[in-house]
């Protein structure tokens, strides 16, 4: 008696041994479902990778998902440095600069604040701050055009309104009610044992800070980081109201370069300027995997 | 002053509308050690908390070493804390972990490796002094924690129940350590747990806590003893004494069929009272067996549960219609059903005021 | 001096939030009060304080542009909430079937929504240009008489936007309740298995209720999306044909920037204030309301003991 019930029908007689495994009708729907949606999220991307890739008289044959017959790489050059928005033709490589100028310091300085407010917030909790944060709470749902306007004024009286620190103070602005909650979050599951241990040992508001807050912080900053520069790259809204013509983000190009072209459409050239745009979030996006995905449950404020 | 060590005085804390402490006054002597016991919420960890300056109180005021403390700032108070959950810095190694309080307070580097050597040598920590917190054990880590409060070099130490993250062995383990350690620094210690059996093996004396007041204070002896009330009779000792509500006439304690002469109990006042009572007795205080004889009051009762614990056996039974356990040799051979005879020694009884549950 | 520390100590938390202060006063107090009282006003390209009552918000309300912005946030924000949940549901239940690759699948169905909405919106409406994408494919393989081209006609191009929103959002929901279906006890299948309860019961009669907080959480997200939708617009439509695809976020912004008519705009913003302030009061309501009833159920409980 040496038949071992692996498969087939002999298992159904005697059943012995693991349970046979079956590829069911559901499981192939299942898989069919997953892909086909895949499909749809995929192929925008597909089409507009090879359109890139393509010659303008190519396009306009059409065979939209075919590969290119003659492979070029002018549109991304074209893209990055003499597309025209415009009067000015010199691509998007100055809205690139524009972007990393604005996200660097307005990332560095909004997580910073946030993650002071937090802190404090946690441990600190003196008379009325709790009424600040829930304004910045409140904040976090108010539509930014309930409080665009009154800020243009308020950074025209300052000198500051279509300049770099002034786009910089607002993405800080606006970044605050998120990643304060955020903080505030992290440091609220800390053991406040901890806390009191160091004021036992006799370290102030700072010292606790940057000596034994700050270097726990490491996986809440990575997610911060993440939100602000995906969010801030992404900014379009902000940047073409408060940067000025000069500090313009990329976004701001893109879309001039795209919406603003009279005569004939450069479809190819469109597209490189597109994907280029979308580059550094993607990167951040698929480097940083699951980091991102508790960014956006964390960011989501719960209600 | 006297050479009090810590003094609460008429210490109240109120958060919002809730008064968690109430009016609470505590003497604790040089070198004392002492339990603050209770349930969750009875306001004992509130109590340390507000004598190490984390809690601003409302009112009264704190003494330490015959100094006023009541607004000084927790790091100027003389006291080291633990922590139950070890509060360790976690990116620091033990050595940073140790020296953290003392660089805050600038103190000189040679003193403070002089401390912290000394300190690692009395827990045996030296060969962890490099290692960060999350290499080492839950034993381990609670000795670092320990360590924080000894190299501060202070009169008081506060333990916020430092042994309840720790499994029943290595809880058991330490908590010896924690008395020899007391025994060679002869500190004041102000130790707050839940476990009552911690509370019996360290403490000189114990205070019991209940919804922010401080129902007994004393020795472990008076209080297992002697509970000044039924709630302390209750809370201490495990399985708890057995109550049975009667009345109490002229020394007899009676409750229908049941009557108890209180032959050789100590009243608590001179003059025996009379009136509804209710009488405690401890399970591990029952007679049974061939000492039944010398008791001088006997029972027959019907076993009915029996759970063997292996070094004692806890009977279950009835005595005028309430629930009373009895304990009895881990070799006791009883049955369900069984009869067996009890005896009681009423010297070794509590009796309570049915209204006012203070001892009589 | 003890007590000086410790004001010491207390003023350092509060230089520390100073700026948190001033955002919460200055931006979501000082300027929410501005934004409203300037809807009062007959500000046109600059903020004036000429007090014209509730003129602005009357003619507001016969602005054709405006009255389209109001319904196609209706439409988007519906078609989008039931849309995405709903496809985000199934494939957050799918993936949480021991799946194979369930991470490469996962990096794809969210991908989009780490691109700008800028993005989104030309990558759509080039797949929906009819020259160029969809339609234009389809018609090249034989199907002569195919169309699908929504944004060409003022009565479709909404639903143009509501297919970009969904690509670029049901990913996340997807996240965010397959993180809920995630956190869900092991047990709770266990038991279901043991009592044979047909797995789709069991999704609708148990894990659904038990993922309140993540779907919650969704409804939020896509929520805030829809309020604040103004790239994807501009990008994709600029508000057109016509007026057909504008919406209030959209109207604000115009009414600031290109028709100086800043009262308008004021008013028009105030309104888009008005359903968070109901919402969040309801929020806040609720929670009240539940807090009486546990703390009424602790005292019961106590009073029982």
């Amino acid at each position: 008696m040496s038949t071992t019930a692996t498969s087939g029908p002999a298992a159904a007689a005697a059943p012995r041994g693991p349970k046979p495994r079956r590829l069911s009708v559901a499981r192939i729907g299942l898989y069919g479902f997953l892909i086909i949606s895949a499909l749809f999220f995929l192929v925008p991307l597909y089409i507009m990778v090879v359109t890139s890739l393509k010659t303008m008289p190519e396009i306009r044959q059409g065979h939209l998902f075919g590969l290119p017959e003659t492979w070029t790489v002018q549109p991304w050059i074209d893209a990055w440095m003499h597309a025209c928005t415009g009067r000015d033709c010199n691509g998007l490589s100055p809205g690139f600069w524009n972007s990393v100028k604005i996200t660097v310091p307005s990332v560095f300085i909004s997580i910073v604040i946030a993650s002071i407010n937090g802190y404090a917030l946690s441990f600190w909790r003196y008379r009325g701050a709790n009424l600040f944060f829930g304004l910045l709470v409140f904040g976090a749902f108010v539509p930014y055009q309930v409080v665009i306007y009154p800020l243009i004024i308020a950074l025209r009286e300052v000198h500051l309104f279509s300049t770099l620190w002034g786009i910089i103070i607002v993405h800080t602005i606006f970044g605050m009610p998120i990643l304060t909650i955020l903080y505030r979050n992290y440091y609220a599951a800390i053991p406040s044992e901890l806390f009191k241990a160091a004021r036992i040992d006799g370290a102030g508001f700072w010292q606790i800070f940057v000596r034994i807050m700050l270097p726990m912080s490491v996986p809440i900053t990575i997610v911060a980081i993440i939100l602000q520069v995906t969010g801030i790259w992404n900014d379009f809204l902000f940047g073409v109201i408060f940067a000025g013509r000069n500090n313009w983000p990329m976004t701001v190009q893109l879309n001039n370069i795209v919406n603003t072209t009279t005569g004939t459409r450069t479809y190819n050239v469109d597209m490189a300027a597109t994907i280029i745009t979308a580059a550094v979030p993607l990167i951040i996006y698929f480097i940083s995997g699951r980091w991102f995905v508790r960014g956006i449950a964390a960011g989501a404020v719960k209600g | 002053m006297t050479n009090h060590s810590v003094s609460v005085k008429d210490l109240t804390l109120n958060f919002g509308a809730v008064k968690v402490l109430k009016n609470l006054t505590l003497d604790i002597s040089e070198g004392e050690f002492i339990v603050l016991l209770g349930s969750s919420g009875c306001g004992k960890s509130t109590l340390l908390n507000c004598i190490a300056g984390l809690l601003d109180i409302s009112d009264g005021e704190i003494w330490i070493k015959g100094k006023n403390v009541t607004w000084a700032e927790p790091a100027d108070r003389g006291i080291g804390m633990v922590f139950q959950s070890y509060a360790l810095y976690p990116q620091m190694s033990v050595r940073g972990n140790l020296s953290f309080g003392l660089k805050t307070a600038g103190v000189p580097r040679a003193e403070i490796e002089k401390r912290v050597a000394r300190a690692s040598e009395v827990l045996q920590i030296e060969p962890l002094l490099d290692r960060k917190p999350s290499a080492l054990s839950g034993g381990q880590r609670q000795r670092v924690a320990i360590g924080r409060a000894l190299v501060r070099d202070v009169d008081v130490f506060l333990f916020d129940e430092p042994l309840s993250n720790l499994d029943a062995k290595l809880r058991a383990d330490l908590r010896v350590e924690i008395k020899r350690l007391h025994q060679q620094l002869n500190n004041t210690m102000i130790y707050v747990t839940h476990d009552q059996v911690e509370a019996m093996t360290l403490a000189d004396r114990i205070a019991i806590m209940k919804g922010g007041h401080i129902m007994q204070l004393g020795t472990p002896d008076e209080i297992y003893s002697r509970p000044q009330n039924r709630y302390v009779a209750d809370f201490i000792g495990s399985p708890s004494m057995n109550f049975i509500d009667g009345q109490l006439q002229d020394g007899v304690f009676a409750r229908g069929d049941l009557t108890i002469p209180m032959a050789g109990y100590n009243y608590a006042s001179p003059q025996p009272p009379g009136g509804p009572a209710t009488i405690g007795i401890r399970p591990e205080h029952v007679v049974t067996g061939e000492l039944v004889g010398n008791a001088p009051v006997q029972l027959d009762v019907t076993v009915d549960i029996v759970e063997p614990m292996g070094s004692d056996t806890l009977v279950w039974t009835e005595v005028a219609g309430e629930r009373f356990r009895v304990r009895m040799d881990g070799h006791a051979q009883v049955r369900h059903g069984e009869p067996l005879r009890i005896g009681i020694v009423p010297a070794r009884a509590s009796l309570f005021d049915a209204k006012s549950e203070l001892r009589l | 001096m003890a007590q000086a520390r410790k004001r010491r100590l207390r003023l350092s938390a509060i230089i520390g939030t100073v700026p948190m202060m001033i955002v919460a006063i200055g931006v979501y107090v000082i300027g929410i009060a501005f934004t409203v009282f300037w809807s009062f006003t007959d500000s046109k390209l600059f903020p004036n304080s000429t007090l014209v009552g509730f003129k602005q918000y009357h003619r507001l309300w016969q602005d054709d542009r405006w009255l389209v912005a109001v319904q196609n946030i209706w439409i988007f924000g519906i078609l989008l909430m039931v849309f995405a949940l709903a496809f985000g549901f199934l494939l957050a239940v799918f993936m949480d079937q021991e799946i194979r690759q369930e991470d490469l699948l996962r990096s794809i169905y969210l991908y989009p929504f780490a691109m700008s909405l800028i993005v989104t919106g030309l990558v759509w409406q080039w797949m929906l240009d009819p020259n160029f994408g969809i339609e234009h494919t389809v018609r090249s393989l034989g199907w002569a008489n195919f169309q699908f081209s929504p944004l060409v006609d003022p009565n479709t191009a909404i639903y143009g936007l509501v297919v970009a929103g969904i690509w670029q959002g049901s990913g996340v929901t997807m996240a965010i309740l397959l993180a809920g279906l995630r956190g869900i006890d092991a047990e709770i299948w266990k038991a279901a298995r043991i009592d044979g309860i047909p797995i789709w019961r069991v999704y609708i009669f148990i894990v659904i209720p038990m993922m309140r907080g993540s779907i919650g959480t969704a409804f939020v997200l896509i929520a805030v999306g829809v309020v604040r939708v103004y790239d994807l617009v501009v990008a994709m439509t600029g508000g057109g044909p016509g007026i057909s695809t504008n919406m209030p976020a959209v109207y604000v912004i115009d009414m600031i920037t290109k028709s100086y008519n800043v009262g308008q705009g004021m008013a028009a913003a105030t309104i888009m204030l008005l359903p968070v302030i109901a919402v969040i009061a309801l929020i806040g309501l609720g929670r009240i309301v539940s807090t009486r009833r546990k703390n009424a159920a602790i005292l019961r409980a106590e009073a029982t003991a």
